[in-house]
């Protein structure tokens, strides 16, 4: 299970290999009902100055996995299993001590909800200056510059006077400039995005995610992107993996993932995007029923019990077996689903796209 | 901040007056006779009405608390006595006890300095090992020791403290011989020295800190639970910082916070006195001073400890709120 959803391999990586690899990455929690399995063999692979989107539904496991790349599970109960390969060194067994060196400066990640990501009872610039200072052995002075420029970088205006602000007198979106500010602290190759958008309201997010291209291109830094928001994915990521159940179900480019999805999952994902111009009666669908429970997977395809194209399939394969992830034609593009690919194609031109 | 300050002290003495007059006229209510209590055994019509004209009983409850409230209020205090036998009661006049004439005032001055050093020790004891505990407990949230402390607390918070300090007294004091009988009343540090004061004072803190420390405990392990589980402590860990850096300065900042709320109104409601404690380890402080003057139905006595005892209270009220704002930028004093 080795899949890569990344196009060409850029040169600056060392050996062929790539900037970030996830291999059969597996995160499960021990808890009093049973055992909490969040993610189950996660493959991926990202270069740098690239985005990866991760969408999926609450629970999905996406959220879950970007703390596993942080290794911010290390010494909690959490069970993290498989391989993290980052720019030549492999995190899961990493020491914390090791880890927690990576951590801000490699890898950075900036949070969903911008006000309680922030400690509410120090400064906006004393929290930029402290990931700074961490990592680098210069005076404060040096770090305070810095976090200045930063603040300005993501548009705050007269930054020197709101670096001395607490972070409740900052708006939802400066807030969250500031958040992403502080991820760029110390320059990280890697950053990671958890719903970096949803807690604000549509004309800042459209701020927020220029920004961020703006400064992946300005510090080549790779991006993963979580989010349940197809539009932001459209907008910002080249690869999209989709993720259900704690698996992969469809991986590929972001072109494939909407002119050419497979998966009956992502059909239902899809169909749920509000459309300015959409034709028909005009109904936004939903996906019927609730996400599997992470203790109680099915035994078959995760997705099994809410699926309306089982019947294509012969036999009850999809409540007995779980489908693999095959890769479709020459591309990157992987499906994990038992209808026949070109059944699927079929259905996905015949009776889904007709309505988005 | 000035302005803030004025108004709360101004609003301070509004309530410090409501309580005079609550404390007064309740006292009033209660079929209690001062007069009898003062003219003693020999009495008999004539003398109580000489003893009703000296100390102005004849008068109506409403003059007699204004002419109360003239000694906290006029600069000069006021005057008491009968005709002929007048004599000045400088500020702040509580009046003179109905029991052996001596100025309230003086009594409660004298009595203080045991209160405030119970007070202050026990606090001192039960901050460090409710916080400490706590503070345990929550970072080994589930194990054996997390177990043990929240065991201890429910230990703490059942036993009464009137048995406790029995317990205490009867094994270190009788029976251990561990610490010597306390002969002195009021043990002051500077006349006995620090090693008979610790002695005098050591069970009595332990005695009074006991209740508290498993409030406390109680109050940092949830407080450090709840933190450690926010958003902004995964921020801290994000950025690398190390976990003494993660617990101490961004989670025990937050979580004691409100520790900081309760540490002051406890201490300020026990500088007007610990009853029971007091009261087992003979200490002549305020609270065994109340006691006896409830017993004893000594009207200045009771009002004068009572009054004295809100003024802590009501100050502690305004010392947390402005604590509050210095701590949690959040909140702004108006």
């Amino acid at each position: 299970m080795t899949e890569s959803v990344t196009s060409a391999p850029p040169a600056d990586t060392r050996a062929g290999k790539p900037f970030l690899e996830v291999k059969d990455l597996q995160v499960h929690f021990p808890t009093d009902d049973g055992l909490v399995k969040a993610v189950n063999g996660l493959n991926f692979t990202l270069e740098r100055g690239k985005t990866l989107g991760i969408v999926g539904e609450s629970g999905s496991g996406k959220s879950v996995s970007s703390l596993a790349i942080m290794g911010l599970h290390k010494g909690s109960k959490a069970r993290v299993s498989g391989e993290i390969w980052l720019d030549g060194a492999e995190l899961v067994g990493m020491s914390v001590p090791e880890m927690r060196a990576l951590r801000g400066q490699q890898v950075a990640m900036i949070f969903q909800d911008p006000l309680s990501a922030m400690h509410p009872f120090f400064r906006v610039g004393d929290q930029l200056t402290e990931a700074f200072l961490v990592h680098n052995d210069t005076p404060k002075a040096v770090a305070k510059k810095r976090a200045i420029d930063l603040l300005d970088r993501v548009g705050i205006p007269s930054p020197d006077k709101r670096f001395y602000d607490y972070p409740h007198q900052f708006s939802g979106g400066m807030r969250q400039r500031a958040m992403i500010a502080m991820a760029l602290m110390c320059d990280p190759a890697l950053l990671i995005a958890d719903e970096p958008t949803t807690a604000l309201d549509v004309t800042v997010q459209a701020q927020i995610l220029d920004l961020m291209k703006d400064l992946q291109k300005e510090f080549n830094s790779a991006i993963i992107l979580i989010t349940h928001d197809l539009g932001v994915v459209a907008k910002m990521t080249e690869n999209v993996v989709v993720m259900y159940g704690g698996r992969v179900v469809e991986s590929g480019s972001v072109r494939d993932i909407f002119y050419r999805p497979e998966m009956p999952y992502t059909w239902g994902l899809l169909g749920s995007i509000p459309r300015v111009n959409r034709s028909g009666d005009g109904r936004l669908k939903s996906i019927r029923g609730t996400p599997p429970s992470l203790i109680n997977l099915p035994k078959g395809c995760p997705f099994q019990p809410r699926c309306d194209y089982q019947d294509h399939v012969e036999g009850a394969s999809c409540s007995t077996e779980l489908p693999e992830l095959l890769q479709i034609g020459q591309e990157q593009h992987r499906v994990r689903c038992h209808i026949r690919s070109e059944q699927r194609k079929q259905l996905f031109i015949e009776q889904i796209k007709p309505s988005l | 901040m000035g302005r803030y300050l004025v108004r709360r002290l101004i609003q301070a003495v509004f309530v410090l007056i409501v309580i005079s007059a609550i404390t007064f006229f309740l006292f009033w209510a209660t079929p209690a006779n001062p007069a009898l209590l003062i003219c003693g055994r020999n009495c008999n019509a004539e003398t109580v009405a000489q003893v009703n004209a000296t100390y102005g009983f004849d008068q109506p409850l409403v003059v007699q608390y204004g002419h109360y409230m003239q000694g906290l209020v006029s600069p000069g205090g006021r005057t008491i006595g009968s005709e002929g036998n007048e004599r000045n009661c400088p500020w702040p006049c509580f009046g003179e006890s109905y029991q052996n004439g001596i100025p309230v005032w003086n009594s409660i001055k004298d009595a203080f300095p045991s209160t405030l050093w119970l007070a202050l020790g026990a606090a001192v004891l039960w901050l460090l090992a409710g916080v400490l505990l706590g503070l345990i407990a929550a970072l080994r949230k589930g194990r054996f020791i997390d177990k043990l402390s929240v065991g201890l607390a429910l230990f703490g918070v059942s036993f009464p403290t009137i048995v406790f300090g029995y317990l205490l007294l009867f094994l270190f004091i009788v029976k251990l011989k561990w610490i010597p009988f306390p002969d002195t009343a009021n043990a002051a540090l500077f006349t006995v020295g620090p090693v008979k004061w610790l002695q005098f004072y050591i069970l009595p803190w332990i005695t009074l800190a006991l209740v508290f420390a498993a409030l406390y405990t109680r109050i940092t392990r949830a407080n450090m639970i709840d933190t450690m589980n926010e958003d902004y402590i995964r921020t801290a860990r994000a950025k690398g910082l190390n976990e003494r850096t993660v617990v101490f300065k961004h989670g025990l900042r937050s979580a004691l916070t409100p520790i900081v709320t309760i540490f002051g109104l406890d201490v300020g409601g026990l500088l007007g006195g610990a009853v029971i404690t007091e009261q087992i380890f003979s200490i002549t402080g305020l609270g065994k001073f109340s006691i006896d003057s409830v017993l004893s139905n000594d009207l200045p006595a009771i009002m004068g400890v009572v009054l004295f005892a809100a003024i802590f209270v009501v100050l502690a009220n305004i010392v947390v709120d402005v604590l509050y704002a210095v701590i949690d930028p959040r909140v702004r004093l108006s």
